[in-house]
């Protein structure tokens, strides 16, 4: 059959290709260049050295290999919406955007005209299929490397699609399968960072893309200005460093208003939330629960799900409960709703 | 089977060529430069091609130089006369906004060091107007450099006409004529320019050997510098098996030229016509007119070039479309651009280059399997394209 798989060069995705292409799969590499690659802006994925990486292990494994220019739909899709979210004051998830918005659209569109009914990634996340049919998508076997966080947002239809071939190893079991392939990324580091942001500093790449992002003030929690700041894309919830104030105890961003200008900072206390509501909710193994669910919640990437329950809303949004308060619950982050290893839903923290 | 329809990007080295590079790489190992036997038999060789290659271009051997390529002889050329006109004062460089690369770049390179330089326009079919090169020349003008075919387009140039304006102003005229050679007849004399550069691979030659042709006379400060090679335009030991390998092709070209461009052209034409006819939505870019005789550009609505490249290369169709970039990525043509063709013409357009081992069957084959391809995307094509 045959199948394409997303290639970025490192090592996950190489691995899931020469698996597919082991198995007898008739496999064709794609890479995605998403953004400007002369300008300097080089991040830690999918650089032309990744590119580069991606074509010598499908020519080490004898597939084609290909590189689409999505720049365009990237930008519209992705970093739109990134540098949007963080000049309202949210903190966006790019990646997760990229999964259902670029990968298992745009890129399974082309896939599709190139004969392949489905998209296989190097994500470290399980696909199956219920008795009823149904599409459910599970966290990985290597709870540390799990990816599950950030595909939430896959409908049933992208879930069908999907392959994810590493998903059911863990990493070192990855790196144990490049290595006896031979294939030249096998020692490369992951990459970290938020590809298009290669040196980290959002703030710097928000501000060049909203020069009018607004500045405010740092406010505690009766109102009182403590200092002023240069713009609301330079905090998120939790944030402690870099706030430019001095006191006794440690403070904390604890809200942000967008359209006043004004971040609030408090002890850690004041971060403490015990429910939250997201919106776009994107419900994978149930359909959308009227009544109260028990499920385990979610809310950032380095989070241990926290039980509670949740139900749905109107207009495809959800509320939960926390039974115990969670601490920096972050609007624009996602929350992913699990029962055990199962991804039940999830939406965006509004 | 797999068709190979990109013959402007590079030709299979026949088979004539493959023997006798592989005799003189084992057999005639010697330093041209040497005094001695093998030096000697070494440098017999550089001149029978040398030779050659004039004949194919109606020059005397003793002006063509061989060089790294068709990119290197661009930049001999336009670096070598501006460096050795840059004394008289004369700075302000011409060409056209449909050149390759190689002297696009060369242009932009020397325009950071305090060059003017002008690109002439285009008209809708590709072709630079005399007329817009008689208002663009000036008494500063060192150098004009056109192309004779474009790589993409196929259309050829009125060189004689261009340089005939360029000698009366006492510029210097440089053609491309990378994607000419071979393909058409070439007379550097009846053309009246003063350098003229080739390429080898794209007659059916090895990659990394080129000429540059340069009129008697003409002044030129090389800007590699090293040996006395090439009569101290070219320093650096020959590619003496290349070059041997060029002087073969060269000699192919010359015999075949006639018949082989007559059957080419009446396979691109079926080619083009069947692809017009069967595919909604297409048009030809450029125009039928003087054009090399292997070359078609055609547009498909609604149909990202990128998508239809790679669907083709998986049916085993090897086409292109005009400039990759650096990664490999495929970028709107410039050329097409450069006609005023709109967006989505210029990012969703083939060029198909036709060559020595297609057949009748190859064509129809193409004719066959493309409706259904395009089809197929843009029936896929949810997520929006320029249309």
């Amino acid at each position: 059959m045959r199948i394409v798989v997303a290639m970025s060069g490192g090592v996950d995705s190489s691995v899931a290709a020469a698996l597919l292409a082991e198995q007898g799969h008739d496999v064709i590499g794609l890479s995605m260049q998403l953004y400007a690659q002369n300008g300097g802006q080089f991040g830690s994925c999918c650089t032309l050295d990744d590119l580069n990486d991606a074509r010598r292990v499908a020519s080490t494994l004898g597939f084609p290999h290909y590189i689409l220019n999505l720049e365009e739909r990237f930008h519209e899709t992705v970093i739109s919406n990134f540098v949007h979210e963080y000049a309202s004051g949210r903190t966006p998830l790019p990646c997760a955007h990229c999964n259902s918005d670029l990968k298992f659209s745009t890129l399974l569109e082309r896939a599709r005209g190139f004969g392949s009914e489905s998209v296989a990634t190097g994500h470290y996340a399980r696909i199956e299929q219920s008795a009823e049919g149904r599409w459910r998508l599970k966290r990985s076997v290597d709870r540390d490397k799990d990816q599950s966080y950030f595909l939430f947002s896959l409908t049933q239809e992208q879930l069908a699609s999907a392959v994810f071939p590493v998903g059911s190893l863990s990493k070192p079991a990855v790196r144990a399968e490049a290595h006896r392939l031979g294939l030249a990324v096998a020692d490369k580091p992951d990459s970290q960072e938020i590809c298009f942001v290669p040196d980290g500093d959002y703030a710097a790449f928000v501000a060049s893309r909203t020069p009018d992002a607004r500045a405010g003030a740092i406010v505690d929690d009766s109102g009182r200005t403590l200092a002023t700041h240069e713009g609301v894309h330079r905090f998120t919830i939790g944030q402690r460093k870099g706030l430019g104030i001095a006191t006794g105890m440690p403070l904390y961003v604890v809200k942000i208003d967008a359209e006043s200008g004004d971040v609030t900072v408090g002890p850690r206390s004041a971060l403490e939330r015990s429910t939250l509501t997201a919106s776009a909710v994107n419900w994978v193994s149930v359909d959308a629960p009227s009544t109260w669910l028990r499920v385990s919640a979610q809310i950032r990437h380095r989070h241990r799900a926290a039980a509670g329950r949740v139900r749905a809303l109107d207009g495809h949004r959800a509320e939960f409960e926390f039974d115990d308060p969670q601490a920096a619950v972050t609007p624009g982050q996602a929350v992913v709703f699990y029962d055990e290893d199962v991804v039940v839903g999830g939406g965006w923290i509004e | 089977m797999r068709i190979y329809l990109d013959h402007n990007a590079t030709t299979p080295p026949s088979d004539a060529v493959v023997q006798r590079m592989v005799a003189v790489l084992r057999d005639e190992f010697g330093n041209p430069s040497s005094v001695h036997h093998f030096g000697q038999r070494a440098k017999a060789i550089i001149d029978e091609a040398r030779s050659a290659v004039a004949a194919l271009i109606g020059a005397d051997p003793g002006d063509v130089v061989f060089t790294g390529g068709g990119t290197e002889g661009d930049n001999l050329a336009i670096r070598g006369i501006a460096e050795a006109l840059e004394p008289s004062g004369r700075k302000h460089l011409i060409a056209t906004t449909i050149e390759h690369e190689a002297v696009l770049n060369t242009l932009k390179a020397l325009a950071r060091r305090g060059w003017k330089t002008t690109l002439l326009p285009v008209d809708e079919s590709g072709i630079v107007s005399p007329d817009a090169l008689r208002s663009a020349i000036t008494d500063d003008t060192a150098l004009v450099s056109v192309m004779h075919a474009n790589n993409e387009i196929g259309t050829v140039q009125p060189i004689a006409e261009l340089a005939a304006i360029a000698r009366e102003r006492r510029a210097v005229f440089h053609t491309d004529a990378v994607q000419s050679a071979g393909k058409i007849p070439i007379d550097v004399k009846a053309l009246g320019v003063d350098l003229l550069s080739i390429s080898a691979h794209k007659f059916y030659g090895p990659k990394g050997v080129g000429a540059l042709w340069i009129r008697r006379g003409v002044r030129l400060q090389a800007p590699l510098t090293g040996g006395k090679q090439e009569r101290s335009r070219r320093a650096g030991t020959e590619n003496v098996a290349g070059i041997a390998g060029m002087g073969v092709a060269a000699r192919e070209a010359i015999a075949k030229m006639g018949s082989e461009g007559t059957r080419l052209a009446a396979l691109r034409d079926r080619l083009e016509d069947g692809i017009l006819r069967n595919v909604t939505g297409t048009a030809l870019n450029g125009v039928r007119s003087a054009r090399v005789p292997n070359t078609t550009n055609i547009s498909f609505d609604r149909t990202e070039a990128e998508s239809l490249l790679i669907a083709l290369d998986l049916e085993g169709v090897a086409v292109s479309t005009g400039s990759a970039c650096s990664s490999g990525t495929l970028e709107p043509s410039h050329v097409l651009k450069a006609m005023g063709l709109p967006p989505h013409r210029t990012q969703n357009s083939l060029r198909f280059s036709l060559g020595a081992a297609n057949t009748d069957a190859d064509i129809d084959r193409v004719i066959a399997v493309m409706p259904g391809i395009v089809e197929k995307l843009r029936s896929l094509t949810r997520t929006p394209v320029r249309a």
